[in-house]
Parts: structure tokens; sequence; C-alpha cells
């Protein structure tokens, strides 16, 4: 029984938030909303949640000392080290558990928040060790497409023509021309794990795969599109429109693959173009008065449309296939 | 009955490891390490242990993970060696600044680069500023001792500091040599064992580790951190005589060999030591009064104990296996600074000597007393034992 409404009532009347308010997060921003949904499906759920963070927005916005926004044990580490200091955690509570030591026998369950620098890029190589060796665990990417904690560096899901300090547009540059990196294929090709994306359009979308996500014995991953609002350059209320737009364009389409065996969880009805998408957000607003770029969206649109296509096809021919 | 086994460094450290059991350990190999993850890790496979190993997929996570571990609540340790405590570096400030009480051998080897497998102190020095605890261990038996003294020491609650057990590569890790094993019991109520006080698994009362330290507290926060090592420099000659009674080992800041009369006085630390007393016992056969100081604790740094063992001390010879480029080497600077409060300055040399594994021999370290008899020493000027120019 996925997680239902009922269940949040209830812990929203206790007024037991695992992530409150207060945090210094920009009005508007998505990363929390990220954070709190999925803390608290993790608590009505029943379990007690310990979170990780790398740095980013997310960590330095929630935990100025000596004030905390996080109601539930919270540990942060470093940029780059969230999944191993999570399975270094994970260790200790089965060592502990092992040994009759640990305080409490509430089901604890383990989940470690990054932004997409700290995933795609500098994190990936303690992400894909802490997955391989099987750490029951659950990693949340709030997927910004760049390092906004930093300034508005580009990342390795910076989508093309998106406006990046490190790769700016300039008069002879259209800025970064990469595609984003296919983060949920590298950690699905892990096959011990329960991979993801979602978006803050569909929390309920999310919900169940957080829950899915918690339930799923060792490491599962989940990708959600969560947009800077500051450097997007779209207006606070906006988020989760545009996320609902990157979903309806399959710029983002929602699936899982669930140890090799995928599934998509949202088939938008008619689809949108991927120009309308693009045109919504102000970072792009530069590239798109470059003629060139009128190009790579074109390319942009022939990719995710194949993409779609193979998505299909994968969810048919991998039925049933557990790899794991 | 304490039994006594011919075994390597890297085995008696192991062995120091299996009896204390630790919760969770982290491993990653590195040469001239790796065979005490090796040993630790059959030991895990044979059920001697019930230790969580995280085999994991670099240093970088081994250190990220023990901090993970050890915040959670977990006695914790790993080991290391050079290019691994330098992948190590970022976190292994963050666990010292988190006030874990990490325990973890470091088998001395030369730092890249040029890429080199052997001994030298380079890591260690590398990471002098960290915050951790770093004892030194001559020979093997030293360092199973210190592996067992660290885990105590660590732990006390105004301590709360990690702590490094240094080793030199190959020469210790690697050599055989008698080591006394104490029963299990012995070092299993030694150590006792560690109850946090805010571990990140108390659920009921959740705490926030590893937050943003603004200007605000940061400079608090590394005030508390001095604190816990001056406690640890307090706590040490307890923690050494707590262990002389199970073990009938004397442990102190230095070891201090023929120093009661001594005018020429060598400072050196670890496996060259054993050398030195032998170079110090065939002067002392001539009648030149050697001596020959060890620091067997590096960090908190014995300032005291090397003044008063030095003042007034005809010459004072320093010898490094590191160099601080285009600064004066590292034990060097210290030792010199200490002896500006000396009542009576000895004159005092600088060595550098046994980089990247090079060999140290008795001819070699007569080099420095030789210079020190004739009155040769210049403060000023690094001089290379062995080096071919
Ligand atoms: C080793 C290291 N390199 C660089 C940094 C600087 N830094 C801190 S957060 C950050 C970017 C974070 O970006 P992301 O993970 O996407 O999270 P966001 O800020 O977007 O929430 C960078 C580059 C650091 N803290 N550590
Ligand atoms: S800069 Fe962007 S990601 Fe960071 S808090 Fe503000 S809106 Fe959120």
């Amino acid at each position: 029984m996925p997680v239902n409404m009922k269940q949040l009532i209830n812990l929203v009347d206790k007024e037991d938030w695992p992530f409150t308010q207060g945090h210094r997060l920009c009005p508007g921003c998505n990363a929390p909303m990220v954070a709190k949904w999925a803390t608290m499906t993790a608590k009505a759920l029943g379990y007690e949640p310990v979170v990780g963070a790398a740095t980013g927005c997310l960590e330095v916005s929630t935990t100025i000392y000596p004030f905390t926004a996080w109601n539930i044990p919270y540990i942060h580490n470093a940029f780059e080290n969230v999944a191993a200091t999570i399975s270094g955690a994970e260790a200790a509570y089965r060592s502990l558990k092992n040994r009759g030591r640990l305080k409490t026998d509430k089901p604890i369950k383990f989940i470690a928040f990054g932004g997409d620098g700290g995933t795609y890029d500098i994190g990936l190589q303690s992400l894909s060790g802490a997955i391989e060796r099987g750490h029951d665990f659950l990693y949340i990417l709030y997927d910004n497409e760049g390092y906004m904690n930093t300034g508005n560096q580009r990342s390795g899901s910076t989508p093309p023509g998106a406006d990046a300090t490190t790769e700016p547009i300039g008069k002879v540059k259209t800025g970064k021309v990469m595609f984003k990196k296919n983060i949920v294929e590298i950690i699905g090709a892990h096959e011990n794990v329960y991979a993801a994306t979602a978006s803050t359009s569909d929390p309920f979308d999310f919900m169940a795969k957080v829950e899915k996500g918690l339930k799923h014995e060792g490491p599962a991953f989940i990708a959600v599109l969560a947009p800077c609002v500051r450097f997007w350059r779209i207006p606070e209320s906006d988020g989760p429109a545009i996320t609902k737009l990157a979903v309806e364009t399959k710029y983002w389409p929602l699936y899982e693959i669930d140890r090799g065996v995928y599934k998509i969880t949202r088939k938008p009805r008619n689809f949108k173009p991927i120009e309308e998408y693009i045109r919504s957000i102000g970072r792009f607003r530069k590239a798109l008065q470059h003629p060139e770029y009128m190009e790579m969206i074109e390319e942009m649109q022939k990719y995710v449309d194949t993409r779609w296509e193979r998505l299909l096809k994968f969810e048919e021919a991998t039925k049933d296939m557990y790899l794991r | 009955m304490p039994t006594k086994l011919a075994i390597t460094g890297a085995a008696a450290v192991a062995h120091a490891m299996r009896q204390i059991n630790p919760d969770v350990v982290a491993a990653y190999p590195i040469t001239p390490q790796t065979p005490i993850v090796e040993y630790f890790a059959q030991f895990v496979a044979d059920g001697a242990v019930d230790t969580v190993m995280v085999p994991v997929e670099s240093e970088h996570s081994a250190m990220s993970a023990v901090v993970g571990s050890a915040a959670a609540g977990a006695r914790t340790m790993t080991a290391t060696a050079a290019n691994g405590l330098a992948l190590m570096f970022e976190i292994v400030y963050i666990a010292a600044s988190m006030r874990l009480p990490i325990v973890m051998p470091i088998v001395n080897r030369a730092l890249s680069g040029p890429i080199n497998i052997h001994g030298d102190h380079s890591d260690a020095y590398a990471v002098r500023d960290a915050g951790w605890i770093q004892l030194f261990a001559e020979n093997s038996q030293e360092a199973y001792d210190m592996t067992i003294i660290a885990t105590k020491l660590a732990e006390r609650e105004e301590v709360l500091t990690p702590a490094m057990i240094n080793l030199d590569g190959f020469i210790t890790s690697h050599g055989v040599e008698g080591v006394e094993i104490l029963d299990d019991e012995a070092v299993k109520n030694f150590v006792g064992l560690w109850e946090p006080k805010y571990p990140l698994l108390d659920i009921d009362n959740p705490i926030t580790h590893g937050p943003l330290d603004l200007f605000d507290y940061y400079f608090e926060h590394h005030r508390q951190q001095q604190e816990g090592l001056k406690n640890a420099y307090k706590a040490l000659p307890e923690v050494f005589a707590e262990y002389e009674k199970i073990s009938g080992r004397k442990y102190d800041f230095l070891d201090l060999y023929r120093m009661d009369d001594a005018e020429y006085v060598m400072v050196v630390l670890n496996s060259a030591a054993s050398t030195a007393k032998y170079v110090v016992d065939e002067l002392r056969e001539k009648g030149i009064k050697a001596g020959l100081v060890k620091p067997w604790v590096f960090t908190p740094f014995p300032k005291k104990e090397i003044l008063s063992a030095l003042d007034g001390r005809k010459a004072v010879v320093v010898l490094d296996r590191a160099m601080s480029f285009g600064k004066e080497a590292p034990l060097y600077s210290l030792i010199k600074s200490a002896l500006y409060e000396a009542k009576e300055k000895p004159m005092i040399g600088s060595y550098v000597y046994g980089l990247g594994g090079r060999d140290v021999t008795p001819s070699m370290l007569h080099i420095p007393f030789e210079e020190a008899i004739k009155g040769e020493l210049d403060p000023n000027d690094e001089r290379y034992l062995g080096l071919k120019e």
C-alpha cells in the first residue's frame, strides 16, 4: 500500500516535522520540498529516518550553527562523500544492532541527499562504491542542473544553452554544448539498485518511489528535478509548474529501473515540444538569442524523442526480467 | 598469559585490532599498509571478530565512511599510508573537527611524487596540523601497544580526538620480530566499551552533525579542538601507566636512551632509533657521552619534555625522514623552537636521511655525532645522510 494522504495528515497533525521551517533556502527553492516530502514519507511509513547531506544549498542553508532545520538525526561530512558517509553510518547500524548495543529497536532508514554537482560529478565515485557494496540506503538527488551554492556554475547535469558562470555564453561561444549526463542509467547499470526519476510537479509519484526505495533491501536512488528559482531565472512560485512542463516535453521522463526492469510511471497523453520548456526558463534566454541555438533545440528534440521511444521499448523488453 | 609471536608489524597491528574488535573497519589497500587490512579481513572471514568491514572503493571513502560510522556511535578504525592519507586529507581534518575518536595506523611511506612505495615520514608530517593525536612506533611491539593505547586515549571524554599510530613502511610493517601479544581479555578490559554522548543513531535525541560553522563559532570550535589535544597531553601519562599495569611495558612522551649524562644527543623518530641506539652504544664504548631521544608522541608535541631533555646538552642533532621544501625540516624546526626557551642552548644541526626508503646504516648515523663532537654543527645548514652528490 503506497503512502496515502491520511498518513501524511496524521503526521502534520502531530506537528512532527522531520524537516522544519526556518531554514534559509531561497523562497521558492525546490530543494526543501524534496527533503520534506522524502523524510515525511519515511516517518509516515513508521521508519526513523537518519539523514546525510552533501555540501550544497540544502546543507549550508539548513544547518547554520547553532541552528538546524532537522528534527531527525543528520550528518554532513563534505561535498563529494555523502554516500560513503551514509554507508559508514549504515555499517555502524548493522554492527551495533548485531552486538545488541543499539538504544532503539525502531526501524532506522538511511537517506542521503545530494545536489547534482555532488552526485553527477565529484561524488559519483563514492556513490557508485556505496551502491556496489549494497548498503541499505536511499540516495535522493535534488537536480537543479548546476552548482547553485557556489553561484551557478555548470555541472554534468547542466543542459546545453543554460547560462552557467564557468561555461558562459559569449560573443563566440554559446555556453555549454554537451547534453546532461544520464545519471539514472549510470546508477541503474549497477543492477543491484532501485533507480528512479521524479519531479517536484508530482509529489505522489515521488513519494511512491521513496516508499519503494525505502522498502528495497539495498541501495536505492531517486533523481528529482528540482529547480533553483534563483539561477533558473524563474518566478518563485513556478518551480513545480516548470517541472511539469519538463515531464510533458519528455525532457524529464518519470520512470524507474528496478534491478534492471524499466517502468515508465507517467505517460503524458499529449506531449509538448521541448522548445516550450526552454522558452519558459530565464537561464536559456541568452542562448535563445544565438541563431545556432535553434539547431541545438532541434537536436534536443530528436534526443528526447528517441530516448522516450527507447524507454518504451526497454519497458516492454525488460518486463519481469530482474537482474539481481 | 601473554604470548610471544614471531610476526610482522602489520600482523601485530592487526592482532591489536582483532583484540579491540572494533564495531566497524573500513579498508582500502595501499602498499605497505595492505597486510594490516588483509590480516584483519581474514579475522573477520574466520569469525575471530564480529566487526562489520566496509571494503570501500578509495581512501577518500574510507575516511568518509569511518566518519559516518564513528558519528553513528561505533568504535571505528581504518589504516592507510602516504597517498592514501593524502587522498583522505580533506576528511582527516573533518574527522578531528567532529571530535570522533577514530584510530588509524599509518604505515609511513614516501608521499608521491615521484612515486615511491618505501618509507619516510612525509605522509605523517603532511597531516601534522589536522588535529589528530600522532603516536610513533619504533618496532612491531610498539606498534601493537600504541594501537591499543590510542584507542583508550582517543575515546576519553575530555580528549575525543582521533589518533594515528605511525610505523615505518616495510622496515616495521613487513619485518618479522618477536611481539608479545596480551591476552584477549586483558585488551578487551583495557579498552572497555565506548559510549558516545551524542551518537547519530540516538533517534530519540536527534543531533545535527557537521553543520555549517561560520565566523561566529568556528574559532571557538577550533579552540575546543586545541583543548582536546591539551587534555590528551594530560591524559597520556595516565593511559601509559594503566597500560604498563597490563603489559609491563613503560611508555612516555619520549623514549630516552642513555640520556642521564649525555652530552651529544640525537633526536629521531621510529625505526631509525634502533640503529641510533646501536650507534650510541658504540660511542659510549669509546667513552663518548652520546644519547638518544625518540619521541613516542609527536602530537600533542611534548615541548616541555623535549626542552628538559635537551637543555644544557653540548649538542643536539635532529634527524628528519622528510623534507619541508623551502623551509627547515619538520621535526628539526619544532625541536629548534622548543630550544628557544632553553637556559643553556646546545649547538644544533639538521640532518635529512632515509627518504623514499633509503637504507639507514650505523656508519651513516655516526656522521652527525662526529660533526657534533668536532663542533661543526651549523643551525642553518640542512645536511643529508646517504645522499649521492
Ligand atoms: C572538494 C570541494 N570542492 C568544491 C567545493 C565548493 N562547493 C561547495 S558546494 C558546491 C556546489 C554544489 O552544487 P550541487 O551539488 O549541485 O548542489 P547545489 O548547490 O546546487 O544545491 C561547490 C562547488 C567544496 N565544498 N568541496
Ligand atoms: S540558490 Fe537556488 S538551489 Fe540554492 S537555495 Fe536558492 S533557489 Fe535553492
